[in-house]
């Protein structure tokens, strides 16, 4: 990986952390006023991003031949079997307990949310727990998709 | 609008459309997918060596996943720097809950395949009904476990 290839994901990361800001995605405490029904914002911080992202993986694979700083276009490898709905479940009763997720427990340490490193501490637990859980049910079964 | 936005939507739109924008550019530039969960997972792979992190799909992302990361927390402290309120954005949630409720949030997310990011935006973003199916789920438990830990008084 070439240096201006990773100043491009750094700088891409920073807009996405940026946006996790402003849209105050780093306060669990609005997070849990959504998931109380007392505030629907979060419905307009999904919907944006993902209209964005829809226009953009639909059009840059039919206009472009590779990425324009090479490698190819990856696919979001979701598959329908147990696994994914029952870790879904689990997650959103941890989500609805504290109202962090993956993305806002990493960008929310920017902007001092140094009481976050709890949550950021659980989450590498719990990712280290499935890895090891799947482990021990053998190779085949270790088939969690990267996100 | 007051009743169901209270603190208003236009930092709530011009977020999320910040959020997708740098899914979209990074796609565009890299190819890659940025969903959040997976350097979780990836990251473990510089510290252990059992044979589920040692995966290529996780060694060989571990680097862009890694600085994917740190941008996050750059840009968050370029918002506070710039927009930000002259405190720290601070939780008043109990490190007990959150620790819990982190566990199950990065447990889940692994099983599942990904998380608010990565099935949320990546996933519905790619119109994958396996995710949609994932958003639905967890939304709805999400929901429960939040209204019912608000009912029995748990959390203020």
């Amino acid at each position: 990986m070439t240096p201006l290839y990773l100043l491009a994901v750094l700088g891409c990361g920073a807009l996405f952390g940026y946006g996790l800001a402003l849209s105050t995605m780093i306060r669990p405490e609005v997070v849990l006023s959504f998931l109380r029904g007392q505030d629907y914002g979060l419905m307009l911080v999904m919907g944006g991003a993902v209209v964005v992202t829809f226009m953009a993986y639909r059009w840059a694979p039919r206009r472009l031949r590779a990425p324009l700083l090479g490698g190819q276009f990856d696919t979001h490898p979701s598959v329908m079997n147990r696994d994914t709905l029952l870790g879904a479940a689990i997650f959103g009763v941890g989500w609805g307990l504290c109202g962090v997720c993956p993305g806002p427990a990493i960008a929310s340490l920017g902007a001092g949310n140094l009481p976050t490193l709890w949550a950021l501490a659980g989450i590498a637990l719990g990712a280290w727990l499935q890895g090891a859980q799947a482990d021990r049910h053998g190779p085949a079964a270790a088939g969690a998709p990267a996100d | 609008m007051q009743a169901i936005l209270p603190l208003g939507w236009t930092h709530y739109l011009a977020g999320g459309v910040a959020i997708g924008l740098a899914v979209a550019l990074l796609f565009v530039l890299t190819g890659r997918i940025g969903g959040m969960s997976t350097v979780f997972s990836s990251s473990w792979s510089w510290l252990s060596r059992r044979s589920y992190f040692q995966q290529a799909r996780f060694v060989g992302t571990r680097a862009w996943r890694a600085v994917f990361a740190l941008g996050l927390v750059l840009g968050a402290g370029l918002w506070w720097w710039l927009q930000g309120p002259d405190q720290p954005v601070r939780t008043g949630l109990p490190p007990g809950v959150l620790l819990a409720g982190g566990l199950l949030v990065g447990y889940g997310a692994r099983l599942s395949g990904g998380c608010t990011s990565g099935h949320g935006i990546c996933g519905l973003g790619s119109a994958q009904m396996p995710s949609l199916a994932a958003v639905l789920v967890f939304m709805a438990t999400g929901f429960a476990t939040a209204l019912a830990v608000q009912a029995m008084g748990w959390l203020p």
